[in-house]
Formats: C-alpha cells, sequence, structure tokens
C-alpha cells in the first residue's frame, strides 16, 4: 500500500513536476482503503492525461472526513455515509461537504465448485460465520466441517461483510481463517472444497462458486437492481459542489474509460 | 645491489617523520579510530533505540488494558466495539509454530550438520554447503507462496497418505532397531549360547510382527486421517523448519570444523571407533557452537512474519486437542503485520498499542533467549578450556 502510494508521489514528481506549479495545486485525496484502489487508479489515469499531481492516501473513512473538515485534503474517499456529526463538524469549519457515488461494491459469497450447496440466506450465512453452524448439513450441505474464511481487520471488505451480513456488533468466530486479499481468499476456496470465504465481485472467476445469496446471483445487474442484497455504494466527498480539475476528476466515474477502470478492479460502476 | 640501497633509503626515509606529517597521521588516526566507534556504537544505539521505541508505544497499552486479559483471555477482536485483545491464543500459536519447526529442523540440521563436516568427502561438502546455504537466500514471501499454493492443497488433497509415508520412514528403522536390541537384551541372562540364540529369533519374530502390526495400524490410522485445511500449524512448521535449517546447518557446521583435529586424533589414538569419536568426541566438543546454532535458528522461526501471515490460516484459537497441528492458527508477528494496517493513532488507541506489546513480546523473548545461549556458550567454553 505504501509502496503504491510512494511510487504514485514520485510518478507525480516526476511527471507533473513541472506542471504542478503551472495547474496551482494538485488534488489530495484521503480516506478508504476500500475505495483507494479507484482512487489511485483514476489518480494514474488523470495525471497521465492532464499531467495535474494526485496524491492519494489511505488511512481509513473516518480519517478521509476528518482530512476533508480540517481542510487537509479535497477529495475524502468515503466507504460508508457520513455520519451526522461529521456533517456537523464540517459545517462548523465552513466545510460544505457533497457526496458523489464512485462506485458501487458488491461482495460475492464463494464457496469451492465441488460444493453441492446451491444456496444460502443471508441469516445463514451470518450463523456460519459467527459460527452457529460448523457443519454443512446445518445448512443443506454434506456432513463435513466448515472452513471459514475471512479477511484481516483492516479490510475494507470485511468491514463491508459485517456490516451487511452479520451486523457491526456481532463476533465472528475463533476458528475462522484470515487471509489477507481477495486473491488469497479465492486461492484457499478455489483449493479446500469444504471453504465458504467472501472477496469483490469482480474477482470471481471459475476457479470459485459465487453462491446465490437469498435466491438472487450476484452479477452487474441484480447488483444495479438492487436485488442481489450484499453491496454497498463507495463515495467521494469534496467541500461544496467541485469545479474545475476537480469536477473533470470526479466525472471520471461516469466516462468510459473511468467505467473500464472501476470494473477491471472488481468494482461496478453505477 | 644498486636496487637493495634504493630500497633501503626508501624504506629509512619512510621511518623518518617530519613534525607536521607526523600531527597528520595522529589527526587521521584519531578520525579513523572515531568513525569507527560511531558506527560500532550506532548499532548498539540502534539497538537500544528500537528496545525504547517499541516500550514506549506498548507501555500504554497496559496502562489502558492491564496485564490480564492479554495474558489470560483468548478473544481477539480489536476491530470489534469495544475491542478485546486476549492474545493467549496467538502467543499458544506462535509457540506450537516455533515448537513444532524447532522440532523438525534441529534433528535435521544437527544430521546434515555432522554429516557435512565429519563424514561427506571435502570434495562434495565443498558442494553441498552453498548449496544449503541458497536456501538462505530465498525471499520468505517465496516460502509463503509456496506454502500456500503448493503445500496447502496438496495436504489437502494427500496428506494422509504423506503423513503415513513419513510416519514408515520415521518409524520402520526405528521399531527394527529396536526390535532387535530389545530381544538380545531379554535373552542375555540365558546361559546357554543354542537356546539363546533361539529364544532370541522367536522372541525377534514376536516383536516383529508386534512392530509391523503398530507400524500398520497407525499408518492407516493416519492415511486415512483427512486434512480439512492445509493452511495449518503443521504446513508452517515444515516451510519455517526448512528457513532455519540453512543457519542451523551453517553455524552448527562451522562449529565442528572449528574442534581441532588434536581432538579427533587423540580420540581414534585411544580406539574409538569413528562413530564414537564423533557422538562422544567432536559432538561434545562443538556443543556449545551446536546449540549457538539451534537458538539462531529457533530465533529465525520465532520471528517469520510473511510465511506464517500467509500460511498458518491466521485464526486465533487454541487448537482442539491442544496438541493438533493440524488446525489454523495464528501468531504475534503476522498479528502485527496484518492488523497494523488500519490500527494508526488516531483511531483506536488501544488497538493500536496492543500491536506494540506483541512487538515488545517477541522483543523480549528472543532477548532472552540470546542472552540464555550466549551464558551457555560462554559456560561451555570454560568447560572445554579446563577451568
Amino acid at each position: 500500500m505504501m509502496k503504491r502510494v510512494l511510487m504514485l508521489l514520485i510518478a507525480a514528481l516526476l511527471l507533473g513536476g513541472a506542471d504542478v506549479s503551472a495547474a496551482g495545486t494538485g488534488i489530495v485525496i484521503d480516506g478508504s482503503t476500500t475505495v483507494g484502489p479507484i482512487a489511485k487508479s483514476f489518480a494514474a489515469y488523470y495525471m497521465k492525461k492532464t499531467g495535474v499531481a494526485v496524491t492519494v492516501s489511505e488511512s481509513g473513512s473516518g480519517n478521509g472526513a476528518k482530512s476533508l473538515i480540517n481542510g487537509a485534503c479535497d477529495i475524502a474517499a468515503m466507504s460508508r455515509d457520513m455520519k451526522p456529526q461529521e456533517i456537523a463538524a464540517a459545517r462548523k469549519m465552513g466545510v460544505n461537504p457533497v457526496q458523489h457515488v464512485a462506485a458501487l461494491d458488491a461482495i460475492a459469497i464463494i464457496v469451492n465448485p465441488a460444493n453441492p450447496v446451491r444456496g444460502l440466506t443471508r441469516a445463514q450465512i451470518a450463523g456460519i460465520y459467527t459460527g452457529r453452524y460448523t457443519n454443512w448439513q446445518q445448512v443443506g450441505g454434506p456432513n463435513a466441517r466448515i472452513v471459514v474464511i475471512q479477511r484481516e481487520s483492516n479490510s475494507g471488505t470485511q468491514e463491508s461483510f459485517k456490516t451487511l451480513v452479520t451486523g457491526k456488533a456481532s463476533q465472528i468466530t475463533r476458528l475462522a481463517e484470515t487471509q489477507a486479499s481477495n486473491g488469497a481468499v479465492k486461492n484457499r476456496v478455489s483449493t479446500t472444497r469444504t471453504s465458504i470465504g467472501f472477496i469483490g465481485m469482480g474477482f470471481v472467476d471459475s476457479s470459485v462458486r459465487p453462491i446465490p445469496v437469498d435466491g438472487v446471483v450476484p452479477t452487474v445487474e441484480s447488483v444495479r437492481s438492487g436485488t442481489y442484497p450484499l453491496w454497498r455504494k463507495l463515495y467521494f466527498y469534496t467541500n461544496g459542489v467541485p469545479v474545475g480539475q476537480l469536477k473533470e476528476f470526479l466525472s471520471l466515474s461516469a466516462t468510459p474509460d473511468g467505467m473500464r477502470i472501476i470494473s477491471e478492479l472488481g468494482y461496478i460502476s453505477r | 645491489m644498486s636496487g637493495e640501497v634504493q630500497k633501503e633509503s626508501s624504506r629509512s626515509q619512510a621511518f623518518v617523520v617530519s613534525e607536521s606529517r607526523r600531527k597528520m597521521q595522529k589527526v587521521a588516526r584519531t578520525a579513523g579510530e572515531t568513525v569507527l566507534l560511531l558506527i560500532a556504537s550506532f548499532v548498539a544505539i540502534v539497538v537500544l533505540f528500537i528496545f525504547y521505541f517499541v516500550a514506549v508505544d506498548a507501555v500504554p497499552y497496559f496502562q489502558l488494558r492491564g496485564f490480564t486479559e492479554f495474558f489470560t483471555s483468548t478473544s481477539w477482536y480489536p476491530a470489534g466495539e469495544p475491542g478485546e485483545f486476549g492474545a493467549l491464543a496467538i502467543i499458544y500459536g506462535t509457540g506450537m509454530v516455533t515448537l513444532g519447526s524447532a522440532l523438525l529442523a534441529v534433528p535435521m540440521g544437527i544430521a546434515a550438520a555432522v554429516c557435512l563436516s565429519d563424514i561427506l568427502p571435502f570434495s562434495v561438502r565443498q558442494y553441498a554447503k552453498p548449496v544449503i546455504e541458497m536456501l538462505a537466500a530465498i525471499p520468505s514471501v517465496a516460502f509463503g507462496f509456496f506454502a500456500l499454493v503448493i503445500l496447502a492443497p496438496l495436504l489437502q488433497t494427500s496428506g494422509g497418505p504423506m503423513l503415513m509415508w513419513v510416519w514408515w520412514i520415521l518409524a520402520a528403522p526405528f521399531l527394527l532397531l529396536s526390535v532387535i536390541v530389545g530381544s538380545d537384551l531379554l535373552t542375555t541372562k540365558i546361559e546357554d549360547p543354542l537356546r539363546r540364540k533361539r529364544y532370541a529369533t522367536m522372541l525377534q519374530a514376536l516383536f516383529g510382527l508386534l512392530a509391523l502390526l503398530v507400524l500398520y495400524v497407525v499408518g492407516s490410522r493416519l492415511n486415512a486421517m483427512e486434512i480439512l485445511t492445509g493452511t495449518n500449524a503443521l504446513n508452517v512448521s515444515i516451510i519455517l523448519s526448512f528457513m532455519a535449517l540453512p543457519t542451523i546447518v551453517s553455524v552448527a557446521e562451522d562449529s565442528l570444523q572449528s574442534v581441532g583435529r588434536e581432538l579427533r586424533e587423540g580420540s581414534y589414538a585411544l580406539g574409538a571407533t569413528r562413530a564414537e569419536t564423533l557422538v562422544k568426541t567432536v559432538i561434545p566438543a562443538a556443543s556449545s557452537g551446536i546449540l549457538a546454532a539451534v537458538i539462531l535458528g529457533i530465533m529465525r522461526s520465532l520471528g517469520e512474519t510473511m510465511v506464517v501471515w500467509m500460511a498458518s490460516g491466521n485464526s486465533s484459537h487454541i487448537p482442539e486437542p491442544w496438541y493438533n497441528y493440524l488446525e489454523a492458527v495464528r501468531t504475534l508477528t503476522a498479528t502485527i503485520a496484518g492488523d497494523m494496517g488500519e490500527a494508526d493513532q488516531v483511531t483506536g488507541s488501544a488497538r493500536y498499542h496492543v500491536l506494540f506489546a506483541m512487538g515488545l513480546l517477541l522483543l523480549v523473548i528472543s532477548f532472552i533467549s540470546n542472552l540464555v545461549s550466549e551464558r551457555i556458550v560462554v559456560r561451555q567454553r570454560k568447560i572445554l578450556s579446563g577451568q
């Protein structure tokens, strides 16, 4: 993470060194690690196109909001709505936070292709992850222990999963294994017959099987129409309605290139 | 002749130093010594600073939450609200993985070192040792990738048969030896040599059958075993033992080499066989070095992060039963690596400082074991030098 940010900074210095002064100031983005990949790819794309320096740091949604309120960044990347207290604090500082949807983030629940279970309800998934169900038999499968795979505690996907499935307050079973990335979870599920995991929808491929949740298969359409339950919006927040280069940057998510970047990263464009 | 004179004169000139030149030399010497001293003390200061800064960030955790939860609870939910910071299962996981890798690496490493230093011919050793040391040059992320992508699925699909083969290979020679030795020992009381031999053969047959039965029963038990998850303590122990091997082999072999010819030849001169010389003379003489090698190797596996983060499964619970190496565990190092990202100073203070508490714990453990090994090495040296 840090390395990538650093590389971006170096790239910014090399590419836009001369242009920074010409364009006034660059764009500073701070906030969610979930929105981070989008922000960084947009930044790289935008820098290449216009030469405007864009720096991205990932310190979590809460810190993004704080930075925006303190005027330390131009755009706060957030994987949740701004809380009323944050908006109140912003108003007090003379900052008017404006919300822009960057993309949609859907989580696919994946199992091994050899797993005969055809579908799970949200309650069943929550039961598996909180340790209520430990055998596939309890959710209509064969007699085999469930190998539960989760993400590390600082993962945005983990946070979304907890918010959407188990509820923020409930604790995930101690038996759950932890993997450090979407790719690692996919790898473990694809090689472990009795496992269950969750990854960003864009990471799903034929090595694993996304399981229908409440009877709905996760697809771009079912997410856009809102029938697939496990999704949320990712936001960019700005101070006031953006103008100039900020407006141009934020409108990237509606351009064909921006949409391509979003879907390549495993998110869904609006 | 004239050249010699020339040399003589130039040499003598080098010794005649003018006052100013001597001063310059003195300054240069002082400067050089200062630089060297600075560099040497810098290294020591870095160690102290690491200790200091880790401790400074670790202490607030204990001030906030006390010692009890950290050392006695197994609930590790740092992101929860409120967070729970029970590290017992994680400490246990670290111990388990370190012990497992030591159990595998120490016998293998010492055997390999003895083999390299005293058994293999010099020409083979010349090539074998660098190859073993190459293991140390492989980046740990490559080991971790291997463990996650190759070893873990392998353990899942054919872990049972693999364990069976390992059991056969390890247990068969051992049981064979104990059958022969045991039946001989049991029949030593019988006076008549003919009868003794007959009884010994009968006992051998009986014990042999028993041993085969044990081999078969345990083997088929292992064969039928299904390893549910390949990212477990066993997987990591195996990989970590490979990572500790080069350290152990290299250091132990050096210390075996440093046992002089005199001791070996003295032992031979007293009529000892090669095996006796090795077991009773060379290995005891090199024992301090071997111990240092073992502790260095264990430190290697204790401190390894990438492999355990990728392949230990990272589930913070104490396996059931407690010796079950086929369950996923979580270690201190992996927890620090995995939970660092979100736990910055701003968000949760306990959540941030608990990681430093873990780091401090690791530092203290390695500091103590380094101290102990240093002590043992010094004492051993004293004993060997006859003091």
